[in-house]
């Protein structure tokens, strides 16, 4: 059998991995291909580590912080935010699929959301893989 | 090699009911460095704890791994638990075993397969865990207060009880707050000022108790236990010590009217003006947008007439700049604008009143001395339609929640209309009635039964503004009917809103707040007063929509908090910091520009003998731990403790394999 | 000249013939030309959309079509044409899967590059208006109606329950408009107009009763059917008063001097010739 893809998810502990906690709190079934990492914040994100995760072999990506302006350290993720901007161009000139490297923000109230952002990973990561 | 123990816990069935535990500890058993695995019901309660230290013990272990329910639940648990079998808290990792599988996979062979992933993962980082030590910091054992309510007149009181320093401070000219503008309170009808003014006194006349009013706090520096907060004394114009608060210049000036912010712009005050008569302190301002002096250069007529020479104009704003240990935030609440109510007029019809506007008429120290009277010509009006939930439970008006205190205090204003005028009709539309306090239900009867208030449920659509009369048109859904009332006047239970500016404070002090703007407590249930930002702490309105007695009971336990905290000789900060490590640093000021905090010095620096460099040194106690300055770091040489670049890639390497 | 797709509509030739006799009176004056769309069709009112979402959207597509074809903007004074002109845009606009199904019928695509304006819009927003006379101590109470106001992404106004732009229209003619008139958006009763009538008289009674307490002189209205209830209905609603109902273009033409006749005000069933002459309007 074809192995299943595999994403890998960092959470900022503050806003999202709150809230994905939250998802488990509300009971709301999501794929199992994402494991999560917890970070302290967004501005934690060396674009290192996220090379490092493709060149590992990764199928992909999920980045998630906090709603903009409402960063726990108060501006961690407008850091992110720009890293996540000049990464992604960098990312497309490697020629890595845009759909298997994403960010997004959650709040620590959104578990639906969660649940939401990672179907949608999923789904879009093994859209990339079939093409493949 | 390390020696780690893996303990898996089923939290009852929660997460042995989806995962299958022991395929996990099989699993776990060959990872790497893994000496023991072991399995347990629950792992967090007493048994499971000493199963943890005696393994430990018995195992000689030096690093530890749990798999169970989320860090952010049991994390502190554990930590203690593996410090008291002499371990080093800061060599355990949890494996988020409930929240992240099995409360939400539902299929069991891949649930488990990811649990295995998880503990995996967890025991690659626990490998390059270090011993971290804590880190101590000295508190200032004072305490500030923003917001003169009801809540921050309560903390303050009850801080100075526990024989701490506080400064209270109030933006208006006087404390006091909402509740000095309240005629009775409900259910048990006693007199607003009666109750409040004496607490006044008491903040004013406590030697512990510094009180700055008409000041706001404009800066906040520092962390828990050492905050620097720069406050601006707004110049009033009238000297605190000179004025005697005989009143005079408040008589004698004749500038034109402005509406009284105080009796909630159904009256008019002076340029220069105390709130109200019993404000603390008594000491007038002058408002300098509408004072003719400031405007024209001609006037001082305050100036003239003052027999104590207290009016002083070339008063200044001054900063003034002081510690605090802890901070409580209780800025209290604004009401909603019902001017986006088309229906009910836009805020344009005079008859359509706030049931603050009400409060103020029947307060026998308002402006119509206690009576009743319609703004349009005066007459007692002898029906009224109260309209409950005026900018509450409204998506189309972005306001979805329950102002809590709406329902009750209608009742009592309907209540207080029918007493005042026995042949008047009051009538309420509601859509629920929530009563939910002691003594509030039977209030409510005793509202409905014995004062005869009529309770239709149902909303108004409109309301038509005739000649003489108002007509509200609604429906009663328990009938099922239309009703078109002729009534005098409506009086509408606007809801409760955030302060305009709480957002600006809470970027100040970094806390947070909700979509509603509200404050957010640390967690809903089990820490209701403190904030994310340690030191900070939150009573009354600002937090969410409640009444007196949960305000008061509120400020007592933020009161406690901030006590707890004051009393300690010292204070343990979180040792997840950044560290640089100079003899890598370059000394490229990276993260000096982009730390938040100001964490971060430049410093000259003996790197090796002989060799003195400028580079970056992190300030332990001012450092929060977020990493920007890490992922900004070019040549690496600055890293956060506890989550090192080598745990992060060691953890990609194992989820990437997969 | 601004030049505009011209919808008329099935009223402004017969039961509105006045309202389309001195829109296109008055248009000229102000300096906008209006290009009757060719071979326009029904817009769908009052029907269409409550029978097939397609055909409510297809009706108004035909005419929306031609008017993007020629890179216009379409007009039409009928509230009710305006109506569906513009909700049919909206949804098109909105909805993708109804924007192909409606092209297949129509047989071409709708783009949805036309801007859709009430005539008021397009006289407020291009019109040279220079009132020759004053409409001087004229008392006129502004008279919406449902389908300029709701629902409220049709409505041009930020105010839906109170709108103000034929108020303002009014000032700006010198004319004293009722302001806060709580029932300028009030239902005139008209879907039971030839079903339920006595409905129709309560509804539309109230209305009169209302402006009338108020010192109206007249009501301005910008709709074939209010129109239709409000005057011709007077006299069954048994009033012991009457008032003259106008139509906003009328009111205008007044102010640009035309006369009575010229404006079709003989068609009315409520006169408005002793009040005129009276303001010395005529």
């Amino acid at each position: 059998m074809e192995k299943d893809i595999n994403i890998i998810g960092f959470l900022c502990n503050w806003c999202s991995y709150a809230g994905a906690d939250l998802t488990g709190l509300n009971r709301i079934i999501y794929p199992t291909n994402i494991k999560i990492v917890r970070i302290p914040c967004t501005g934690r994100m060396d674009p290192v580590l996220i090379m490092e995760a493709f060149h590992n072999g990764a199928d992909g990506v999920l980045v998630s912080g906090c709603h903009p302006g409402d960063c726990h350290y108060t501006e961690g993720n407008y850091y992110w935010r720009r890293r996540h901007a000049v990464l992604k161009r960098l990312l497309e000139f490697l020629g890595i699929d845009e759909r298997r490297f994403q960010a997004t923000w959650v709040s620590a109230s959104e578990g639906k959301r969660f649940a939401e952002v990672v179907k949608k990973v999923v789904d879009d990561v093994r859209s990339w893989k079939k093409n493949e | 090699m390390s020696k780690t123990g893996v303990f898996i816990c089923h939290c009852g069935s929660n997460i042995a009911g989806v995962v299958a535990v022991e395929k996990v500890v099989e699993s776990a058993k060959t990872l790497p460095g893994v000496k023991v695995a072991m399995d347990y019901k629950y792992m967090c309660s007493d048994p499971g704890q000493n199963l943890i230290i005696n393994t430990i013990k018995e195992q000689a272990l030096d690093r530890v791994v749990v798999g169970s329910c989320s860090p952010r639940m049991h994390e502190n648990t554990f930590r203690m638990t593996i410090e008291r079998a002499g371990l080093n808290p800061y060599r355990l990792e949890i494996a988020n075993l409930r929240e992240h599988v099995s409360w939400v996979h539902s299929e069991k062979a891949s649930a488990t397969d990811k649990a295995i992933k998880l503990v995996e993962l967890a025991v690659a980082k626990v490998r390059r865990n270090e011993p971290l030590q804590k880190i101590y910091a000295e508190i200032e054992k004072r305490a500030l207060v923003i917001g003169g309510g009801i809540a921050g007149i309560q903390a303050a009181l009850d801080i100075a009880a526990n024989g701490y320093k506080v400064t209270l401070v109030e933006r208006e000219p006087s404390i006091g707050g909402r509740m000095s503008q309240l005629d009775k309170t409900f259910p048990t009808m006693d007199c607003s000022a009666c109750i409040l003014t004496p607490k006044m006194v008491a903040v004013a006349q406590n030697k512990d108790i510094t009180l700055l009013t008409y000041a706001e706090v404009e800066q906040v520096h520092g962390y828990v236990g050492n905050f620097e907060v720069n406050i601006n004394k707004k110049a009033r114009f009238v000297s605190m010590t000179k004025c005697i608060g005989c009143g005079v210049c408040t008589e004698k000036c004749p500038s034109k009217k402005r509406l009284s912010e105080f009796n909630a712009n159904i009256a008019t005050r002076k340029a220069i003006y105390t709130p109200f008569p019993q404000a603390v302190p008594n000491i007038p301002v002058i408002d300098k947008d509408s004072c003719m002096y400031f405007a024209t250069g001609k006037c001082k007529v305050c100036e003239k007439v003052c027999p104590a020479g207290a009016v002083d104009y070339t008063q200044e704003d001054e900063i003034i700049t002081e510690k605090f240990g802890a901070i409580v935030v209780a800025t209290g609440y604004d009401l909603y604008d019902h001017s986006s109510y088309g229906e009910y007029g836009y805020g344009e019809i005079p008859d359509v009143i706030t049931g603050l506007q009400l409060e103020r008429m029947i307060n026998s120290g308002g402006p119509t001395g206690g009576h009743i009277k319609r703004p349009s010509d005066g007459k007692e009006p002898e029906t009224v339609v109260f309209i409950q939930c005026v900018g509450s439970r409204d998506d189309a008006k972005g306001k979805p929640y329950c102002s809590r205190v709406c329902c009750m205090y209608t009742a009592k204003q309907a209540l207080l209309l029918r007493e005042h005028y026995p042949n008047s009709k009051a009538i309420v539309f509601y859509m629920d009635i929530r009563a939910a306090g002691k003594g509030y239900e039977e209030f409510i009867q005793r509202v409905q039964t014995e004062y005869g208030v009529l309770y239709l449920r149902g909303r108004v659509s409109r309301i038509y503004e005739k000649k003489d009369h108002l007509l509200v048109k609604g429906v009663d859904t328990l009938s099922g009917n239309q009703v078109e009332i002729k009534a005098d006047m409506v009086v509408l239970a606007t809801g409760l809103k955030p302060k305009k500016e709480a957002q600006n404070l809470a970027q100040l002090l970094h806390i947070g707040y909700d979509q509603n703007g509200f404050y957010t407590e640390l967690h809903p249930k089990l820490a209701p007063v403190e904030t994310q930002i340690a030191g900070v702490y939150l009573a009354g309105c600002c937090q969410s929509p409640k009444d007196i007695p949960d305000t008061v009971a509120q400020s007592s336990a933020t009161a406690a908090k901030v006590g707890a905290l004051l009393s300690k000789e010292r204070l343990e900060i979180e040792p997840m910091i950044s560290e640089v490590n100079p003899l890598l640093c370059s000394g490229c000021r990276m993260c000096y520009n982009a730390c938040p905090y100001g964490a971060i010095e430049m410093e000259d620096t003996e790197i090796r003998r002989g060799e003195i460099r400028c580079v970056a040194k992190v300030l332990v106690s001012v450092c929060k731990g977020c990493g920007v300055c890490v992922a900004g770091c070019y040549c690496k040489a600055i890293d956060l403790k506890g989550w090192t670049d080598r745990q992060l890639m060691e953890q990609i390497k194992v989820i990437s394999y997969c | 000249m601004y030049k505009v797709a011209y919808f008329p509509g099935c009223s402004l030739d017969s039961t509105a013939k006045e309202y389309g006799i001195s829109t296109r009176l008055i248009c000229k004056d102000l300096g906008i030309e209006l290009l009757e769309i060719h071979a326009w069709i029904c817009c769908g009112a009052t029907t269409a959309h409550i029978t097939s979402e397609l055909m409510a959207a297809a009706l108004p597509a035909m005419s929306l079509l031609q008017a993007e074809k020629r890179n216009l903007p379409i007009c039409s004074p009928c509230s009710a044409c305006f109506s569906r002109l513009k909700l049919a845009d909206i949804d098109l606009k909105k909805n993708v899967q109804l924007r192909m199904d409606v092209a297949e019928v129509i047989g071409g695509e709708y783009k949805g590059t036309t801007e859709v304006l009430h005539l008021w819009q397009v006289i407020q927003k291009y019109g040279n208006l220079k009132p020759k006379k004053e409409l001087k101590g004229l008392k006129v109470a502004s008279y919406y109606g449902c389908l300029l106001t709701r629902p409220p992404e049709v409505c041009p106004d930020e105010r839906i329950e109170d709108p103000q732009f034929l108020d303002n229209l009014v000032t700006s003619l010198g004319g004293e408009p009722v302001l806060r008139w709580n029932y300028k958006t009030q239902c005139c009763g008209a879907a039971f107009s030839l079903t339920k009538t006595d409905i129709v008289h309560r509804l539309s009674g109230e209305i009169l009763k209302d402006a009338r307490e108020r010192d109206a002189d007249c009501i301005i209205v910008a709709c074939p059917l209010c129109h239709s209830n409000l005057d011709a209905r007077q006299a069954e609603i048994k009033l012991n008063f009457s008032i003259p109902i106008l139509y906003f273009t009328q009111l205008i033409g007044l102010a640009l001097g035309y006369g009575y006749a010229e404006l079709g005000l003989r068609k009315h069933f409520v006169q408005a010739r002793g009040l005129l002459s009276l303001k010395g309007l005529l």
